[in-house]
């Protein structure tokens, strides 16, 4: 079988979910190999063993995560080169987008990102213009470079015991350009990335104000879920900016979607259409989150929502 | 400072966008088109360090000749200059050969800083900052929620899943920029007028440095295999509340093993 790369996306050695994903979906397609790059593999190689990756490339300089993007390009490539691997999927964040980009251009492959499945030749899908088409696209030019959205694919334990190889890359000064001086890492106390969420609540307009976002916090959390904001909620200054859900903000695909006083404006919709299940509270009946749901209520979010946090906490 | 500030014309969000179903390419006659979001607050950021430091702004476009809306619009915002990159050969590029593409027309301005949104409101890949950087050679500074310019020295905040990374770099530097950067001015009267005397230059793929076998549809690393109308959603329930509304919902949650 063919080994596939795959990026481990982690903050100080702690995995996130999308990279079990994405050694599920490798393992589909042929072989795992994950690529780790900077610090804190030893707390981390039981969980990629744990979910399939047959080989651990291990780039353990801590210098290769001290800068923006361009060192894990670097020896991505390098390993292409080496390795001549069928194909390299990494997370369609941000940074694995802008991983991806870098890649490509050093190695001449054509890039395909926020794609929601890989199937067999490595044909792409995409969910696109805000949900409405879906398009299947491929690499035709070099080892495709492959960029998966968080959720797309759900995650299989697969144990397996990875060989292990230390590789290392000497970095240009190109590769050292952008010097990353302090990480700040935000308080999100015990709720789950926003991206990576099976369930999201979120709050909009009809929240009225930052205070009200308790409401959202409480059914969140009878939920475990993630807290999710639209953009008028994040403009109004009712909740960080990092939560916003939307074409400018991120794009959510959970299990469960709950929108809570969102009229469900093409902006908001944009990130969040491809949820499993979606549900709205909304007190306009005519509002166009309804468009979208697999139930709704049209009633005052201030009598739903709490009642349905005491609902959900009772029923446990 | 020579500050470059690249402006893309997208399909409106607000209208519908298609593909073609001839070569599967955006069906540009089929929504109306506006600048990218994004791109606003690239030219904001752009006007800001100019007003700071002294300098020029132009802002670059590929596009089709309806891109010209955009170009008015940056420099009715107050850009000095526009770059019209306007040729049939471009269309169906993907994003490797646009990197390529942009990459020639600036070696041709040349740069201080080169200012984007972060990613494109139809395509959405994300990648042309990074893209840029590496094929100019030029740090990469990118999804920046705040720049601050000192000299030649560069210091962003740029944003993460985690919250954010502080980095710094040295001019030249591509930056791209997310929306809460700043807060993007709207065109004044006096702009808009003021725009109508701005130059614009209108080039060929040729005049601009670039080898038209690199780009265009033929040439392009990707290719579209399919593409379908999402299949609609099934109808869902719609109740109105009666008191009851969040038991409603904790069933329906139950019915479907949510709870």
């Amino acid at each position: 079988m063919a080994e596939i790369l795959v990026l481990v996306d982690h903050v100080d050695g702690e995995v996130k979910k999308v990279t079990l994903e994405l050694l599920t979906l490798a393992n589909r397609l042929g072989e795992a190999s994950a690529v780790w790059v900077g610090a804190g593999y030893d707390g981390a190689k039981d969980k990629l063993a744990e979910y399939g990756a047959q080989k651990v490339y291990v780039g353990a300089d801590e210098e290769l995560a001290s800068y923006v993007v361009a060192p894990k390009a670097a020896l991505l490539a390098q390993l292409v080169q080496e390795k001549s691997p069928a194909a390299v999927l990494v997370a369609a964040t941000g940074e694995g987008k802008e991983v991806a980009g870098r890649l490509a251009v050093k190695i001449g492959s054509g890039v395909l990102t926020d794609v929601v499945d890989v199937a067999d030749g490595f044909v792409a899908e995409h969910s696109i213009f805000g949900g409405g088409t879906i398009a299947h696209a491929k690499v035709t030019t070099g080892t495709p470079v492959i960029a998966v959205r968080p959720n797309a694919v759900a995650a299989e334990a697969a144990p397996a015991t990875p060989a292990e190889e230390q590789v290392t890359v000497a970095l240009s000064d190109t590769d050292k350009g952008t010097k990353i001086v302090e990480k700040v890492v935000q308080e999100k106390g015990e709720r789950p990335d926003l991206t990576e969420a099976a369930i999201v609540v979120s709050g909009g307009r009809g929240v009225g104000n930052a205070e009200n976002f308790k409401i959202i916090e409480g059914l969140a959390d009878s939920l475990g879920a993630a807290v999710g904001a639209s953009r008028a909620a994040t403009d109004a200054g009712w909740y960080p900016h990092q939560f916003q859900v939307g074409q400018t903000g991120k794009t959510v695909s959970p299990q469960l979607y709950i929108a809570v006083g969102i009229s469900g404006a093409i902006q908001h919709r944009a990130g969040m259409q491809t949820s499993k299940t979606i549900i709205a509270i909304n007190k306009d009946s005519e509002a166009p989150i309804f468009e979208l749901v697999d139930f709704g209520v049209v009633g005052d979010l201030f009598q739903v929502a709490p009642q349905l946090t005491e609902e959900i906490t009772k029923r446990k | 400072m020579n500050i470059v500030v690249l402006v893309k014309q997208v399909p409106d969000t607000e209208s519908p966008r298609k593909l073609k179903s001839e070569d599967s390419t955006l069906d540009r006659a089929a929504a109306d088109g506006v600048i990218n979001e994004l791109d606003e607050y690239a030219i904001e950021e752009g006007l800001r360090i100019k007003e700071a430091q002294g300098g020029e702004v132009t802002v670059v476009t590929l596009g089709p000749g309806k891109a010209t809306e955009s170009i008015r619009k940056a420099l009715a915002m107050g850009a000095d200059k526009a770059v019209h990159v306007l040729d049939d050969a471009l269309a169906g590029s993907d994003a490797l050969q646009t990197s390529y593409a942009i990459a020639q027309v600036l070696g041709r301005t040349g740069f201080d800083l080169v200012i984007l949104g972060s990613e494109s409101t139809d395509a959405r890949t994300g990648v042309l900052a990074a893209m840029l950087a590496e094929r100019l050679g030029v740090p990469q500074v990118s999804l920046a929620n705040k720049v601050e310019i000192e000299g030649s020295s560069i210091k962003a905040q740029r944003i993460t899943d985690y919250g954010f990374d502080r980095v710094e770099a040295t001019l030249p530097a591509v930056v791209s920029v997310v929306e809460k950067i700043n807060e993007p001015r709207y065109p004044s009267f006096k702009g808009i007028m003021a725009a109508k005397k701005k130059p614009v230059e209108t080039l060929g793929v040729a005049d601009a440095g670039i080898d038209a076998g690199q780009v265009g549809l033929a040439n392009a690393a990707t290719a579209v295999v399919d593409f379908a109308e999402a299949p609609p959603r099934a109808q869902g329930q719609i109740v109105s509340d009666e008191g009851d509304g969040g038991t409603k919902i904790a069933d329906f949650l139950a019915s479907k093993k949510f709870v």
